[in-house]
């Protein structure tokens, strides 16, 4: 339960509200992690977030977390630079295990921010392309103004991703697509039946987008989805996160749409 | 362990269990009366239990009464059980001191106490035993818990007297201790005189009785015979019968998950405060928020845990709002956890039946009631 100390060795801003910090240990070993589970960062004195992993697993190099600042932690968070120290514990939680998609499609549905808890899941895909058929990314987002990754957008786009992006709205400058991520589901070149799917979001949009992906024929058991609650511990004492049965940060975050389907279905657990 | 090493005390023998307790470096925390409520106190003395003190429990209603004999263990139970000598409500997990840019992080030293407990119903000993697996059987277990776990002896009581909110014989709990316990007293009020059939439960706890075989004056400590058992048990069964509540456990946790959208939530939301008194009576709730403290001038940080309570409605708040901010989808997380999806989580129900949630509601919402209402009108 007690942080290890990580200094900020690196800062991007990634949008008006969002950036990343980069991390590296006082002292001991990187943190190793798998896609999909998050870690408990501290803001000393503030207090702690969960915060899911951004960068890659499979290469070594600084921690990453992507966080918008949206509270008093995010935001303490958002104020360290370069050389501060930082609180981290875990990592914890499920991961996507991508794995799972080799030989078959695989489809990244991604909502607002939610589009890094995916991206080490796209990265661990694309450092072993061979093993996939084809790979589509899907995101949707506010504004244009609120695309995270850009340039990894397009460095994506080079390796052979399929990556329609939508906003919810858009200046006239904008080209692009306007409507839900949903929208996109029915146009993207994939073959449901041999799919694994990955989405993450606000919860009522990894919904719909399910309802979507099944909808074209993917089977639930073949939809992964990350869900958030607040976190106090990370290991399952707190309480917080339960969702009827679930301790989302130990049975999750990463869950089977399968598992968890009915459950999304009522108001308020 | 065979019937040889149970024996039977007087009050002066029950004294010298406490002398004998305090002399093995244990503070004996027994019941004690204060502003008219049972409550757990360190004690020395038989003079300080409640003699002669039962009490009158109903819904949202607790009141002491004289009971006109001189029963030490009168009473059902006090609005705390032990829980908060083993998980204390407010808890230091590290402190960290700022030097320039780095932060070095201590985590806080545990020095239990070793604490002899005296006077544990049979519903506590189950709720210890479902802390034991919610806190200590897990991936990362509760190390703070678990090392004052370790430094207590268990000396149970059976429950003579159960409450207007007791339930425990519908939980499987109680009234008489089964498991979880160094010693277990039945207190006997018979003409035979004022007296406690003492049964071990561990080596420990048979230790501790041949010791006090030989310290005791001997009209103080007696082998039991065959007439006391028989009354002890008694005692027990009586009790089983007097239950003040009922609740049908029969497939509770499928009934509890089917009905998930019942009227009855919305029901029970319109009486209640959502004022937290059940979570923080129950004996096995353990829920904890983190408090992060920091000085004036930034200098040093530490983290608190505390009791925390489903029924709060930042409890499960989230950017931009709580996932649950009505109280009838706080109520229904409390009941469902305890009674359901507890038993997905930790092979067991969260429920003992002390009835204390009961007992404390200041809205006398009656936990049993409340199923019997969804079973009544399942959807």
């Amino acid at each position: 339960m007690v942080p290890r100390p990580f200094r900020l060795v690196g800062r991007r801003q990634d949008t008006t509200d969002t950036f990343t910090v980069l991390l590296e240990p006082t002292e001991g070993d990187p943190l190793g992690f798998v896609p999909g589970q998050f870690t408990m960062l501290s803001a000393f004195g503030v207090g702690e977030v969960p915060v899911s992993v951004s960068g890659a697993a499979h290469v070594a190099g600084p921690l990453q977390h992507t966080v918008r600042d949206v509270g008093a932690v995010t935001h303490a968070l958002s104020r360290a630079s370069v050389g501060d120290v930082l609180g981290v514990r875990g990592p914890y939680g499920t991961g996507w295990d991508v794995a799972h998609g080799h030989g078959k499609d695989v489809v990244f549905v991604a909502g607002g921010i939610g589009l890094a808890p995916l991206r080490p899941a796209v990265l661990e895909v694309l450092s072993h392309r061979d093993r996939y058929r084809r790979v589509v990314v899907l995101y949707g987002t506010r504004s244009p103004d609120d695309l995270l990754f850009a340039d990894s957008l397009a460095d994506w786009q080079g390796q052979g991703v399929e990556l329609l992006v939508t906003v919810d709205y858009g200046p006239p400058s904008w080209a692009g697509r306007v409507g839900l991520v949903t929208t996109l589901i029915p146009r993207a070149g994939f073959d449901p039946k041999y799919t694994l799917a990955f989405v993450c979001g606000p919860e009522v949009m990894m919904r719909r987008s399910a309802m979507a992906l099944v909808e074209r024929g993917v089977t639930p058991d073949s939809i992964r989805v990350s869900l958030e609650r607040n976190m106090r511990c990370g290991v399952g004492l707190c309480g917080h996160c339960q969702f009827r049965e679930l301790f989302i940060c130990v049975d999750g975050p990463v869950l089977s749409y399968a598992r968890v389907a009915g459950l999304l279905g009522y108001r308020e657990v | 362990m065979d019937n040889s090493s149970e024996m039977i005390l007087r009050v002066a023998g029950l004294q010298s269990l406490i002398d004998l307790l305090r002399a093995q470096a244990w503070v004996v925390v027994g019941p004690t009366v204060r502003d008219g409520a049972i409550v757990h106190a360190p004690i020395e003395s038989v003079d300080q239990l409640p003699r002669g003190i039962g009490d009158l429990q109903d819904g949202g209603s607790y009141r002491l009464r004289q009971r006109g004999d001189e029963a030490l263990f009168g009473y059902s139970v006090g609005p705390q059980g032990w829980k908060s000598l083993l998980f204390p409500s407010r808890e230091l997990l590290w402190s960290g001191q700022r030097d320039g840019a780095d932060v070095a992080v201590e985590p806080a030293v545990v020095d239990p106490p070793r604490l002899a407990l005296l006077g544990v119903r049979s519903c506590d000993l189950h709720a210890i035993a479902i802390h034991d697996r919610v806190l200590t059987e897990r991936a990362v277990p509760d190390a703070a818990y678990a090392a004052r776990r370790d430094n207590i002896f268990v000396v149970a009581v059976t429950c003579s007297d159960p409450g207007g909110t007791c339930f425990c014989v519908s939980m499987g709990t109680g009234p008489v201790p089964d498991r979880g316990f160094d010693l277990a007293l039945t207190e006997l009020l018979d003409p035979a005189g004022h007296r406690f059939l003492v049964v071990p439960g561990t080596a420990r706890g048979a230790q501790v009785l041949d010791e006090l075989r030989a310290l005791a004056a001997d009209e103080a400590a007696m082998p039991a015979d065959e007439p006391d058992r028989l009354a002890a048990r008694d005692v027990g069964a009586q009790a089983a019968l007097r239950m003040g509540r009922a609740l049908d456990v029969d497939g509770i946790r499928d009934l509890l998950y089917a009905n998930t959208e019942h009227p009855q939530w919305e029901d029970v939301a319109s009486r209640c405060l959502a004022c937290t008194n059940c979570t923080l009576v129950c004996p096995t709730c353990f829920c904890t928020s983190v408090d992060d403290v920091g000085d004036l001038t930034g200098s040093t940080t530490e983290r608190w845990r505390v009791w925390d309570s489903c029924f709060n409605t930042d409890f499960s708040y989230l950017h931009g709002g709580s996932v649950r901010s009505s109280v009838s989808s706080r109520y229904r997380q409390w009941a469902t956890h305890k009674l359901a999806s507890w038993v997905d989580q930790f092979g067991t129900s969260g429920c003992v039946g002390c009835g204390r949630c009961i007992t404390w509601c200041p809205a006398a919402i009656d936990i049993t009631a409340e199923v019997a209402a969804i079973r009544s009108r399942e959807d």
